[in-house]
């Protein structure tokens, strides 16, 4: 058994602000567990400009933001374990990994989640069709494209307006692909003003509202999408239907926290923000047990994950030290 | 004169900037800039209408690194009609860890006078 004054789930973005916050008020027994190879989480992949510009006063991509955080945490002593899986927490605070020397276990004073959110998938939109390959979340092609070096396709249909899907139809088309065009069900995207204008319109790439996806066709591979306009109330109006060829499908419809962890805790949950409820100042339902970034509720911006993972880094570093009762 | 309404891209607030110009002895003129609430976007808005620019990135093959592509980026905005040309260049470079996040990895790409610079250590 390890043991550790504040144990943090997560080495993204959220993770590392908390990490060094805690450090920075006093905690010195720190340990951060990352399951991939690497701490900078969804940062890595997401290459595009636009981070930091409140948090750090500059413009930074993506890596450029980790990086910095990374650099932040040498010479504070915080502990990382990167490829290591955490497959449990418990209400009294133990935690359960898997890291490449085996199962561990970890004895926290205080554990902060953040374990980032995951994309919302076809099955939940439930699109009919067949199953082919070729269907991909938009993150999903983002970490293919920009960390592993593989291009999904090479005739694109995106559907929902997401930021990550605005900012790959840029990036597919950088790469040499062709982007049919962003199809978005409700009146207007709920992709930033600016990610419009210079992942879209830069490239000559068509946003088409209040229109949806009905079918996806394709046996082995996709062959195209059939799209259709909506009423009022988001059903598809006969006669409006329109085939449009591609080989590849990429969804950007929303993002979900992720707390497999947090339910398997019995932490209490929010309905609304899907991330646990906040008993105040980022508390969960456990004491000790807290939630930062994308895990407590979806971000826009990480400089606002950052800024309030610091706090939430020094009510866990209080919480160790006695000052915050349960 | 006339008025073009350019969306900022500096910063996620998105503002509607109106931008008076003419062209005065065959050259283009910025005379009012109005709707930007800073002075970034003031600047962005007279090079959207001037020669509009934006920030590439991209990555380019790494070997010997945790992962086998190093995200790069061009130290500045370039011209938005340099981009895929700057592209060409990228798809081509080849590099070898170790490299560290601000290190040149193309120099002056596509005859722009910037650099396509490393944005992590790889």
């Amino acid at each position: 058994m390890i043991n550790v004054d504040v144990a943090i789930v997560g080495g993204g973005p959220a993770g590392l602000a908390a990490a060094i916050e805690c450090r920075n008020s006093g905690c010195e027994n720190i340990l951060i567990l990352e399951r991939d190879k690497i701490l900078g989480g969804i940062l890595n992949q997401c290459i595009h400009a636009g981070f930091g510009l409140s948090f750090y006063k500059e413009e930074l991509t993506g890596p450029e933001f980790a990086q910095r955080q990374i650099n932040e945490l040498k010479g504070t002593g915080i502990k990382v374990m990167t490829d290591t899986m955490v497959l449990s927490v418990s209400q009294e605070k133990v935690i359960t990994a898997c890291s490449v020397e085996g199962l561990v276990e970890i004895q926290a004073k205080a554990i902060i989640l953040a374990m980032g959110c995951r994309e919302r998938t076809r099955g939940m939109l439930r699109i009919s069709g067949t199953r082919p390959s070729g269907i991909y979340t938009a993150g999903t092609a983002q970490r293919l494209v920009n960390v592993e070096g593989y291009m999904p396709g090479k005739e694109v249909v995106i559907l929902g307006s997401g930021d990550i899907g605005l900012i790959m139809a840029r990036r597919m088309t950088l790469e040499g692909a062709h982007v049919q065009g962003v199809y978005e069900i409700m009146p207007k995207s709920n992709g930033l003003k600016r990610n419009i204008v210079q992942c879209l319109d830069d490239f000559g790439i068509p946003l088409h509202l209040n229109t949806t996806a009905i079918e996806i066709h394709g046996k082995e591979r996709v062959i195209g999408v059939t799209v259709a306009r909506v009423n009022q109330n988001l059903q598809p109006i006969e006669g409006t239907e329109e085939f449009i060829p591609c080989d590849t499908v990429l969804l950007s419809v929303g993002l979900i926290p992720e707390n497999e962890l947090s339910l398997g805790c019995g932490i209490v949950m929010d309905p609304k923000t899907r991330g646990p409820k906040d008993y105040g100042a980022f508390a969960t339902s456990v004491p000790g047990i807290f939630a930062c970034g994308n895990a407590h509720h979806v971000y826009d911006l990480v400089d606002n994950v950052a800024k309030d993972a610091i706090k939430v880094g020094r009510t866990a570093s209080e919480f160790v030290r006695g000052e915050v009762s349960e | 004169m006339e008025t073009s309404k350019v969306i900022c891209v500096v910063c996620p607030n998105g503002c509607e900037i109106s931008v008076d110009h003419e062209i005065q002895d065959n050259e283009l003129k910025v005379l009012n800039i109005t709707g930007n609430k800073c002075e970034r976007g003031e600047k962005y808005a007279e090079s959207e209408i001037i020669c509009p620019v934006r920030t590439l990135t991209s990555t380019v093959a790494i070997a010997d690194g945790m992962f086998p592509r190093l995200p790069v980026k061009s130290a500045e905005p370039i011209p938005k009609a340099s981009m895929m040309e700057a592209m060409k260049e990228i798809r081509k470079k080849k590099v070898t860890a170790p490299v560290f996040m601000g290190d040149v990895i193309i120099s002056n790409v596509a005859g722009t006078g910037i650099d396509i610079i490393a944005e992590k250590n790889g």
